[in-house]
């Protein structure tokens, strides 16, 4: 039976300009982006947005009817509060339609500061109960909240019959090692996470090693991972690589894979999840067209098809084949734990 | 209009390997400093000058070398090893300069090798992506 919910939203990736229109062109409701600073979790060299690529794509997105969000969703760092203020107030002035944010100093000051200004809690505000979500909703008046990639679908669902403030869940990307806005994994290896510097496995730490026969990822000189010729690679994070326990070579943490949920998305839209994100600020423009373009399609024949709703091949491919590690899970979603 | 699944056959490394190299990297550092010079490529010169860069085309066997100044790009002559290298096939890189498909997915794919040094990797990546190429001639070829 098809369901009466509304379609929730798409929410889409960019890392900078031409990914962004990218997203739109490809039917994203929504794109959500960062500015070049370490205010974000995707904070790269040479990636995100300055005050003039961010009003040229809220120019491009609002022309179409499409909304964007600024992410602010690195922790303020005690010395330097002044950055991630001042990263509010640009948003604001901007007029981004909401911001992302995971510091609840920083929502307090955004709720006093800029009222009218939206505010959704960010995954790594690590928010994975309701009662947490209804203090920030009562606190800071969030809107939304993005939960955390550790929830099973009834755990979805129960949070959303308990909280007024719309959910928003993870729909594809590279999955994280399920403790998100705690992990501080790479500090071990680099002194820097993604909290605190808005990356994890910062890039100059990052060295790839090619010999006869193997590729060794290395982080700040701790080898991470050896490939084997031809076998899938994936980012170079501690999380997922492999290490020696107990005599024993394998991927002690978690493998390198993507999120996929596009099988359950007619259970998510029944649930009553408002919005399905993609993870990939850092991917080029092709990433953001192609997973955009294949989850619209997907979303909204899971809208029309109900419970008789399949997943094409070609979806499927298209984003196997973008998959980190070129797997792809239900992560939690499906477990059977309660 | 999409590349095709296509590998040079060996015959044309074998060939182009015993060319000079310098006329193929005349060709990319042109066509670069054009790019610069039109603002296309909003290329920040203080992050790349004084860095040596390497492209390898393995299919066609050859190797393009350049470097930066505040001013633009070079060819590189010196025959030392390179900040940052790329290597992968002719079709490989006709795919991510026309955006058919992401540097990452060719990565993760074992379709792209970089060496070296990796951020100065992600800062030309970055900045190839951030190119807007729709106000441009090239705009309709790009995939993405």
């Amino acid at each position: 039976m098809p369901s009466n919910r509304t379609l929730p939203e798409l929410v889409c990736p960019a890392g900078n300009l031409p990914a962004l229109k990218a997203a739109v062109d490809n039917g994203a409701d929504t794109v959500y982006l960062g500015l070049k600073n370490n205010t974000n979790a995707r904070n790269f060299a040479g990636l995100n947005f300055d005050a003039t690529s961010a009003r040229e794509g809220i120019r491009y997105a609002r022309e179409r009817g499409r909304h964007v969000l600024l992410a602010i969703n690195t922790y303020a760092q005690g010395a330097d509060i002044g950055r991630w203020r001042a990263a509010i107030d640009e948003a604001a002035d901007l007029g981004v339609d909401a911001v992302i944010v995971a510091d609840i100093g920083l929502m307090d000051y955004a709720a006093r500061r800029h009222p009218d200004l939206r505010l959704h809690m960010s995954v790594q505000g690590s928010a994975t109960n309701y009662e947490a979500i209804n203090l920030a909703h009562e606190l800071f008046g969030i809107r939304r909240a993005v939960l955390p990639r550790v929830l099973t679908l009834d755990q979805v669902r129960h949070v959303i019959e308990n909280t007024a403030v719309e959910i928003e869940v993870f729909g594809f990307g590279s999955l994280c090692v399920m403790v998100e806005g705690r992990c501080l994994l790479s500090s071990y290896a680099t002194g820097e996470s993604p909290n605190t510097h808005g990356v994890c496995s910062p890039a100059r730490f990052v060295r790839w090693e090619h010999g006869a026969e193997s590729l060794d990822a290395r982080l700040n000189g701790i080898l991470i991972d050896r490939y084997r010729k031809d076998e899938a690679a994936g980012y170079p994070t501690l999380c997922k690589g492999r290490f020696q326990v107990a005599d024993d070579t394998y991927y002690a943490l978690e493998e390198p894979t993507s999120l996929n949920v596009m099988e359950m998305l007619p259970q998510l839209i029944e649930i009553g999840v408002a919005a399905i994100k993609v993870e990939g600020r850092q991917r080029s423009p092709a990433y953001t067209a192609q997973v955009t373009r294949a989850l619209r399609e997907a979303l909204d024949a899971a809208g029309r098809e109900g419970s008789r709703f399949t997943v094409r091949p070609g979806w499927q491919q298209a984003l196997a084949k973008v998959s980190e590690g070129q797997q792809q899970t239900l992560g939690a979603y499906s477990r059977p734990w309660k | 209009m999409q590349v095709p699944d296509l590998v040079l056959p060996p015959l044309v490394a074998r060939i182009a390997s015993r060319l000079p190299a310098t006329p193929p990297s005349w060709l990319l550092v042109g066509l670069l400093n054009q790019l610069v010079r039109r603002q296309v490529l909003p290329a920040d010169m203080s992050l790349l000058a004084g860095r040596r860069f390497e492209v390898r085309v393995l299919d066609a066997g050859i190797s393009l070398r350049f470097t930066a100044d505040e001013a633009g790009f070079r060819v590189d002559t010196i025959a030392e090893t390179a900040d940052l290298c790329f290597s992968a096939n002719a079709a490989d890189f006709a795919r991510m300069m026309l955006r058919e498909e992401d540097p990452d997915t060719l990565f993760f794919n074992r379709k792209l090798a970089i060496e070296g040094d990796t951020e100065l990797g992600l800062i030309v990546k970055n900045l190839l992506d951030s190119v807007d190429w729709s106000n441009t001639p090239v705009g309709r070829f790009m995939a993405a």
